[in-house]
């Protein structure tokens, strides 16, 4: 799934690590969702939405609207 | 690659099982070729070294419950299914070689050992399926 998070990430100077750290999750894990091989839970999108205080929609987009 | 808390202790219960298993299969094969009196002992001896290789499976079941990180399990769950479809698949050809008569027999806690080999087949699945992702 497309995601934001690698923005969202880099706006606010944090590295995966940081990311990862934050989350309670390792780097492989923020690697794996960043570069769409991994579709995290819904409760750890809400943790990731909660954590950049914008809405989750506003950081995966939708598979139906990806083409 | 940093191990999580939950890998961590399962790492450790690996470890001790494993020694387990050793000291416990050494003493059996010794018990039953000097003492073998083929009574109930015997049973209780030949079992035992069986029992680590059980808690082996029961420690993945506990990381599975334990591990916080979902992505970290979801790789092992699918080492795990591929270490399963692998077992399944070779025990079944095996077995229908065997049923031919073109090989022959194996002791059937061999597939247990086999399980153990999927999991490094799992694990290089996972690589393959991941390589290029790391950044």
């Amino acid at each position: 799934m497309k995601n934001r998070l690698k923005v969202l990430r880099a706006e606010r100077d944090w590295s995966q690590g940081d990311l990862a750290d934050r989350l309670e999750v390792s780097r492989q894990s923020v690697n794996a969702i960043e570069t769409g091989r991994y579709d995290p839970s819904l409760p750890l999108a809400f943790k990731i939405a909660e954590l950049f205080g914008i809405a989750i929609q506003d950081i995966f987009t939708s598979p139906s609207k990806e083409n | 690659m940093a191990f999580t808390r939950a890998e961590k202790r399962y790492n450790v219960r690996v470890l001790w099982l494993s020694l387990g298993y050793v000291v416990l299969l050494l003493g059996s094969i010794y018990y039953l070729k000097h003492y073998a009196a083929h009574d109930e002992i015997d049973w209780l001896v030949a079992i035992l070294p069986a029992l680590p290789l059980v808690g082996l499976f029961a420690a993945l079941g506990r990381y599975f419950v334990e591990e916080t990180d979902e992505y970290r399990r979801m790789l092992t769950i699918r080492q795990a299914l591929v270490a399963t479809g692998f077992t399944l698949s070779v025990g079944t050809i095996y077995g229908f070689l065997e049923s031919a008569g073109l090989v022959g027999h194996v002791e059937s806690f061999y597939i247990a050992l086999l399980w153990f080999f999927g999991l490094g087949v799992g694990n290089c699945f996972n690589k393959l399926i991941d390589r290029g992702g790391e950044a």
